[in-house]
């Protein structure tokens, strides 16, 4: 059974004026549909990615995943419960100790007033758990020092403050840990140190990860499936060598193809046109049909359902196998 | 090379603190020729941002550069003050940076922040300059330029501030461009767009470009040559097919080999144990030989040898063989 099962997950957000200025400016309310109609599941022990640029709503779904945010419409289900609707309090608490999230700010996610190890055993300790020696067991796994439990998180580099959120999220031993751009503020040789690790503690642990990133290099090292997602759509989801090798969706492929290469010598690619539009007015149809090259009239009118091409789901009206 | 238009020498930055004197760029030596583009790449506090804010005079104090040589189209710039020094910047050096929103002022509207760069260095009447900024938004792809003249800086998405940008650090025809990791707030489609505008403006134009980036793919798709540092130093100079394929220099190595992109199919990542060193803290010798594979004794005593020309500032560098 799959542990994660994302169905219809929609999300909007009301960005209206305050209603003095819409009375005076005459203006309607504004909502911003920041996830729209998604729908994906997570195999246990499996890492899935979310993609997209900034706005495609890969962080919201993040937090709709963890509880963070209630959906709008739609249902999260971890192991069965929907922690949104699930008035069963026991059954809530025992599914949340079962999912930990890993941010991509290290500076902003450990309390400067804290010491490294309160951080690490609060998921713990906040439900009366046993922490004894515990932090000091993650630092060692994390790949830190079991000195560095009495200090502070200013007297580490971002690398090592990463490895501190790492072991913090594996300290209430979750299964499922979100991962908001985990090494996206980190350096290049440290984010191949934190993947790494990433990968080790997957293994040792029997963890799933959700990998919520822009950065294509580190999906296709990382995940066994992907979801690509444009305006808060799921436009494409395939298996990592699928989806990079054949990709079918058009944005997919202009993605990878505008992508940075390092054996792209001297490459002249037509740079993409347009940007993302705007998601309070998103265009009719599919949301992508006015960069699409293969945009014809149906695809301005009605919205692609997700269909299944070989082993990939797509949502296009045109993308063939 | 035939006369470059930027020159630096043995160009030292340094910052005096409480607990002693820090060098964030310590006896860093290159070229640019007209119409190339440079690519400076490294890892966050390598001194990549502070060579080019010494270039254009931009150091904050008590930052200082402390000796080494700048030069400009045959001109000494470093010593400038003052009038001078400003009378430099827009003029012969334009600059562009991260963050395309701080970069403009909120309250002027597009238009007037680039007739007002032109009347300041450049002999045209006011007429000509707002003529000329219509063609510089035309120039950098901006849809409606004519309008769009009019609007401010927060009616533009990111990638279309960043294009302003570009139009403004162009628009006094400069013989030298630094970009200080000009993508890196975008997003990759939008980078796309952003590095082939400035590739083909700089090509026309025949500008030198910096490119001061931390992302090796936009350096090998943009650069001609690239410049590799680490705290503070230069640890390889070279042709960027020669740097990113067949890197001599360990630390090199170690970075191509750490991005996903080169460790395609393998489980696990290349990883260079440690992290660079904090500026006081910075080794005796090569200041990557804590994290260094080839580490000889030679390499914690002296100094590794200077970059000069192609090559890599190391006292063992990799053959080309044993690099592949």
């Amino acid at each position: 059974m799959a542990l994660v099962s994302v169905k219809n997950l929609s999300r909007v957000f009301d960005v209206s004026k305050p209603w003095l200025n819409r009375v005076i400016e005459r203006e309607p309310k504004a909502f911003l549909t920041a996830v729209s109609d998604v729908d994906f599941e997570v195999e246990p022990q499996t890492t899935y990615a979310l993609v997209g640029e900034s706005g495609s709503g890969k962080s919201t779904i993040g937090r709709m995943l963890v509880g963070l945010l209630n959906p709008s419409g739609g249902n999260v289900e971890i192991e069965g419960v929907d922690l949104a609707n699930e008035t069963d309090a026991a059954k809530v608490n025992a599914i949340r100790s079962d999912i930990q999230m890993i941010f991509q700010d290290p500076y902003a996610s450990l309390n400067p007033r804290w010491r490294v190890r309160d951080i690490i055993v609060e998921p713990v300790a906040a439900r009366g758990g046993k922490t004894d020696g515990l932090a000091e067991r993650l630092l060692e796994q994390v790949g830190l020092s079991v000195k560095d439990a009495g200090k502070f998180p200013h007297e580490f580099s971002g690398g090592q403050r990463q490895r501190i959120c790492i072991a913090r999220a594996l300290a209430s031993e979750p299964r499922l840990i979100v991962c908001d751009e985990p090494t996206s503020a980190l350096d290049v040789s440290v984010q191949s140190q934190v993947l790494n690790l990433m990968s080790d503690l997957k293994d040792n642990f029997g963890l799933t990860y959700v990998l919520i990133t822009h950065d294509l290099t580190v999906v296709q090292h990382m995940a066994d499936r992907i979801g690509v997602l444009y305006l808060g759509r799921l436009v494409e989801e395939g298996a990592p060598d699928e989806l990079f090798e054949r990709p079918k969706h058009p944005y997919t492929q202009m993605l990878l193809e505008a992508a940075p290469r390092m054996d792209g010598f001297g490459r002249e690619v037509a740079p993409p046109e347009g940007e993302i539009p705007d998601p309070i007015n998103p265009p009719p149809g599919c949301a992508f049909h006015p960069r699409c090259p293969l945009a014809g009239d149906i695809c301005r009118q009605e919205r692609p359902e997700m269909r299944r091409i070989g082993t990939t789901r797509v949502a296009c009206h045109v993308a063939e196998g | 090379m035939a006369d470059p238009v930027l020159s630096i020498r043995n160009l030292c930055v340094e910052i005096p603190t409480r607990h002693g004197i820090l060098k964030p760029v310590d006896g860093v030596s290159y070229d640019i020729a007209k119409g190339e583009i440079l690519g400076i790449v490294g890892e966050s506090g390598a001194g990549k941002s502070m060579a080019g804010n010494a270039v254009i005079g931009l150091l904050n104090p008590p930052a200082h550069v402390s000796s080494g040589e700048i030069w400009l189209n045959g001109k000494r710039i470093d010593t400038l003050k003052g009038d001078a020094l400003r009378r430099l910047r827009g003029k012969e050096i334009g600059m562009v940076f991260q963050d395309p929103l701080t970069s403009l002022n909120p309250l002027l509207r597009i238009g007037d922040q680039l007739v007002e760069t032109m009347l300041t260095h450049l002999p045209i009447s006011k007429s000509e300059a707002e003529k000329r900024a219509v063609a510089a938004l035309e120039e950098v792809g901006i849809p409606g330029a004519a309008k769009r003249v009019n609007s401010y800086p927060h009616e533009f998405s990111g990638g279309m501030r960043q294009r302003v940008v570009i139009a403004l650090a162009l628009c006094a025809e400069p013989s030298l461009v630094i970009a200080d990791e000009p993508t890196t707030a975008l997003d990759v489609s939008v980078q796309a767009q952003i590095i082939a505008l400035l590739k083909r403006l700089c090509r026309e134009r025949g500008t030198a470009v910096m490119l001061i980036t931390h992302d090796m793919g936009v350096i090998a798709e943009a650069a001609d040559r690239v410049a590799v540092m680490y705290a503070g130093r230069l640890a390889e100079l070279g042709p960027v097919r020669d740097v990113i394929t067949a890197p001599e220099h360990p630390y090199t190595h170690g970075l191509m080999a750490s991005t996903p992109l080169a460790s395609r199919g393998q489980k696990r990542l290349h990883q260079i144990p440690g992290a660079m060193p904090r500026l006081d803290a910075v080794p005796d010798g090569c200041a990557f030989n804590p994290r260094c594979p080839r580490v000889a004794d030679k390499c914690r005593q002296a100094p590794a040898p200077k970059v000069d020309g192609a090559a890599a500032a190391c006292w063992f560098p990799l053959q080309h063989e044993e690099a592949s």
